[in-house]
């Protein structure tokens, strides 16, 4: 058994304490201890952002991210995202573009393309495109992802 | 010109709309729960320890130190499971294996424990000792003499006596399927032709990357009933085999489908982890949770059939194809699943697209100590389109004809059988043909690309072409191809739709949704679908072959048509009208002449329900396709509708680094109806991109038996920024016995994109490859003369 050592820091804007193994990763804490079961294991290694979380308004692969750097640290998940009107207007984006498919890339994609969108609220097609690069999908071909990314960043003037 | 109220009324048609899918809103936020979110109380954590050598004996296991950690409840081999009765397609696959592994992902012990951590910690202290075989991870030599037998032995099993019983004969020469079909004289065909060419293609391994990896929970109740929650594509099929395996009554096994991170054909089978997780969960009396990692995902998961392919065809000086003859090697790997079968399909494509008199197909599939084949979307047709259509552009340019009017002189009308027994009852081929050339302008470009071929610039452009055919009304494998459907209405008008027909991602609760509100004239929010637990849904065969809209799609129409029956039955007497004035529209009964308003559905209903009658409007259906099985030739109409597509790649080849850009696709699909537009074109659009990937980038690097490169850094699914412009148009055939005229559409796009690839390839740059993947390394090399093209092993025969 490794060291536990009491972490604490907001996530989704609560504060929490919790204490954690040494070695356990930001998502196996969010997923097996604080059941944020939104943020998915994909691949563990950084390669297909189905566990993008957000820390202090940057995106990173919670798989990568030992649980104990989160300590003071502003943590948004999935969870927290779509409670805020941007991301229930992502939601909404998303689900009449048809970009999910299986869902399960979902959650990684919003996140990403939260900060995307917060990097550049004018981001171009292309800007978009290569900020969605890490973030694997295997069902839906990216087409529909990216529309509805890009809707929520150019909204038509009909409003459709 | 106002609309009348008819045309009011029959205004809310939902067909052909853009319906966004009912499970979408939770997806997007990470409500929904997957198989990996779900945990039962007291469950415990399973992991499996596979074997470190492609081809061994096992000397011996030692678990001692294993059983000894803290948290460990159970540790197992096989000979804890004496009682253990093989799995797959043949039988030729113990989930635990005791005297012999045949490949690196082997299994050959097991442990739950209280956490994830003992689990693996036990694992690390197992100690295994082998003894070394002779591997054999060339399938072309699997055939030749010497060939290590993988299995030349019986495999016994203790039967429900107690007495060892035969149940896979031990295989002399490797082969552990194989298929001949024909239909006239391919001798005469040949002695017809102009022109004839012959080639030798070489199909590669790729595998399904669904982003949930695959995983189990396992529970018995204190009765001994089992209790699954599985990602399976086919619920039904497996209650039955999982019954098989552990003797007891398929009754007492209920499987629950949990929302799945992708499928794509990859959960078609029972592979060992599922058995194992059931031994656990029998011996420790507890829940038993099983996930992959990812890197077991890649080592064992099963991959697309790896086929070695010759293809000799020919036309006459008018272009006619006279004869097709094919011979294949199919790599089935260490043990047999779906891949070993894909046959089936590649006969039909090998057969029957376009019209050819004269056609000879062989395929081996032979064992190997390499990963084994499974099923994945387009099953084998992948690998047989990409021969043909290859040889399509051949043989047009030997004659000199243009390579469109070559295809179309060849395309079947509708209504044509051919010589296998396909009976084209609605066929949009030529259309489809012509569709996609004239939006992708392919004929001129095709002719323009040629002129640049020495004209010094490195960077070439090229348009390819490619076109499939595949089953789109189901496929009948097994006894019965059908789906039952039970729907309920409430007394306020919504609707549960109770389907066997399950969803693995593809949108097919909505679509079921969606028909079943386009016969009750309510609106798609009014109902609920249950398709994903088999104590409740009636039987379905499973998600495969393209089915599911088809033949769910049929299902779900029965039961809401004899639900609407009954309402209309019921309401025409006190409407003073017969039950055919009367139709079901915008949550009304309404005049069917006029659009009139009769009566709100809900206050129907609960009129009919408080009533001295006291009825409640529940119905069910079971269709089954008016298909046929093959006969012992293969002959048959196996689908009751077949699915057509055109494909027209645009690409981009840096002749100075060997990197291929796809940089558009035109597709045209005969889909007989579009039902739902959002879901069909994201049907379309993820099938074209995973085509892309297994045209361009993802190769999974088998050596001697081993996996080089089990992660996603190495191997290459397309993202987001390489996506083609896509261009898809559907063309509408109206297939008389599809839901709303609809076909099956699941497979279709991914099947000819890599055909269309190498077709462009040539195009831009006057050299084919014969082998997949395009990598820039296999580009570079072959623009300079200096790949070895694939080539048929002498000693196969």
């Amino acid at each position: 058994m490794s060291a536990l050592i009491e972490i604490e820091f907001r996530l989704n804007g609560i504060s929490r304490r919790v204490t954690v193994p040494l070695q356990m990763s930001a998502l196996e804490m969010l997923r097996d201890m604080m059941g944020q079961h939104g943020t998915k294991y994909g691949c563990g290694e950084g390669e297909c952002g189905a566990c993008t979380i957000s820390v202090d308004h940057r995106t990173v692969n919670s798989c990568l991210k030992f649980a104990v750097d989160c300590n003071g640290r502003d943590i948004q998940t999935i969870e927290g995202l779509a409670a805020t009107p941007f991301g229930e207007n992502l939601n909404r984006a998303m689900v009449e573009h048809g970009a999910v498919q299986c869902g399960f890339c979902t959650p990684g994609i919003m996140m990403q393309a939260q900060q995307v969108l917060t990097d550049n609220p004018d981001a171009s097609p292309a800007q978009i495109q290569r900020g969605l690069e890490g973030n694997l999908c295997r069902c839906t071909g990216y087409r529909k992802i990216l529309d509805a990314i890009e809707a929520v960043a150019h909204p038509s003037p009909a409003g459709d | 010109m106002a609309p009348t109220p008819r045309e009011e009324a029959f205004a809310d048609s939902l067909i052909g709309r853009r319906v966004p899918k009912l499970d979408a809103p939770d997806k997007a936020s990470g409500r929904t729960r997957y198989l990996h979110d779900i945990n039962v109380p007291g469950q415990l954590h399973a992991k499996i320890l596979r074997s470190t050598e492609v081809h061994a004996r096992i000397v011996s296991i030692d678990v001692e130190a294993a059983r000894r950690v803290p948290g460990v409840h159970a540790v197992i081999t096989a000979a804890d499971v004496p009682w253990q009765r093989p799995i797959g397609i043949t039988k030729d696959h113990m989930p635990l294996k005791a005297d012999v592994v045949r490949s690196r992902r082997d299994e050959i012990a097991a442990v739950a424990a209280d956490t994830v951590e003992a689990a693996e910690e036990a694992l690390r202290l197992i100690r295994v000792a082998y003894e070394p075989l002779p591997i054999l991870t060339n399938s072309a030599q699997a055939l030749g003499p010497g060939a290590p037998l993988l299995h030349g032995e019986d495999l016994r099993v203790p039967g429900r006596n107690g007495a060892l019983e035969v149940v896979h004969k031990a295989c002399s020469d490797n082969v552990s399927m194989a298929y001949e079909y024909g239909h006239g004289d391919v001798t005469q065909g040949e002695r017809e032709s102009a022109v004839v060419v012959e080639d030798v293609f070489w199909l590669h391994y790729v595998t399904h990357c669904c982003m949930g990896v695959s995983g189990v929970i396992a529970e018995f109740d204190a009765s001994g009933n089992l209790l699954l929650y599985s990602n399976t594509q086919v619920p039904f099929l497996h209650k039955r085999e999982f019954a098989e395996l552990l003797g007891i009554d398929p009754g007492r096994i209920r499987i629950i489908q949990p929302p799945i991170g992708g499928g794509f054909g990859s959960k078609l089978d029972i592979y060992p982890f599922e058995p194992i997780a059931i031994f656990l969960a029998k011996m420790t009396r507890r829940p038993v949770k099983l996930l992959f990692t990812r890197e077991e995902e890649f080592i064992a998961s099963p991959t697309r059939q790896p086929v070695l392919l010759k293809l000799r065809s020919g036309c006459d000086r008018e272009g006619r194809l006279t004869f097709r003859a094919v011979d294949t090697i199919h790599d089935n790997g260490a043990y047999t699943s779906w891949g070993a079968t894909t046959p089936f399909v590649m006969m039909q494509t090998i057969s029957s697209l376009y019209r050819v008199p004269h056609c000879h197909y062989r395929t081996r599939a032979v064992y190997t100590n390499n990963p084994y084949a499974g099923s994945f979307r387009g099953y084998g047709n992948l690998q047989a389109t990409f021969a043909v259509e290859a040889h399509m552009d051949k043989l047009a340019d030997a004659l000199g004809m243009d390579a469109l009017e070559f295809r179309l002189l060849n395309a079947q009308d509708p209504g044509e059988s051919t010589p296998q027994g396909m009976h084209f009852r609605s066929c949009g081929f030529k259309e489809c043909l012509g569709t996609a050339a004239e939006r992708s302008d392919y004929e001129a470009k095709r002719r323009g690309n040629l002129e640049h071929w020495n004209d010094g610039n490195p960077i070439k452009r090229g348009i390819g072409m490619a076109s499939m055919l595949h089953v789109g009304g189901g496929a009948k494998m097994y006894p019965s191809d059908g789906c039952g459907t039970i729907i309920k209405l409430d007394d306020f008008a919504k609707v549960t739709l109770i389907t066997g027909a399950s969803e693995i991602g593809q949108g097919s609760e909505t679509v079921l949704a969606l028909l079943v509100c386009e016969e009750l004239g309510l609106p798609i929010d009014s109902v609920t679908v249950v398709n994903n637990d088999t104590a409740i849904t009636p039987w379905d065969v499973g998600v495969h072959a393209s089915r599911t809209t088809f033949i769910g799609g049929n299902s779900a129409i029965g039961a809401a048509r004899k639900a609407k029956r009954k309402i209309l039955e019921t309401a025409a007497p006190k409407a003073g009208r017969t039950p055919d004035d009367l139709d079901l529209r915008g949550g009304h009964i309404v005049l069917k002449a006029t659009g009139e308003r009769i009566q709100e559905i809900g206050r129907f209903l609960r009129s009919l329900h408080f009533s001295e009658k006291a009825e409640l409007v529940m119905t069910t259906y079971y269709y089954e396709p008016p298909s046929v099985h093959l006969d012992r030739n293969y002959k048959g109409d196996v689908s009751a509708a077949y699915a057509w597509a055109t494909q027209v790649a645009e690409v981009e080849v840096d002749t100075d680094t060997g990197i291929v850009r796809l940089l558009k696709i035109t597709a045209a699909h005969d889909v007989g109806r579009v039902l739902n537009r959002l879901g069909i074109e994201g049907q379309i659009e993820g099938g074209i991109v995973m085509g892309q990937g297994y045209a361009l980038s993802e190769d999974l690097l088998v050596e001697d038996g081993m996996i080089r490169n089990p992660n996603f850094r190495d191997y290459k699914l397309v993202t987001a920024p390489e996506i083609p412009e896509m261009d898809v148009s559907f063309i509408e055939t109206m297939d008389g016995e599809g839901p709303q005229g609809a076909k099956g559409v699941g497979e279709a796009p991914a099947i000819c994109i890599a055909a269309a690839v190498a077709n462009a390839i040539y195009n831009a740059t006057g050299t084919r490859i014969y082998a997949l993947p395009f990598t820039p390394e296999k580009v570079y090399r072959a623009l300079r003369g200096a790949n070895m093209p694939p080539k048929w092993p002498e000693d196969a025969a």
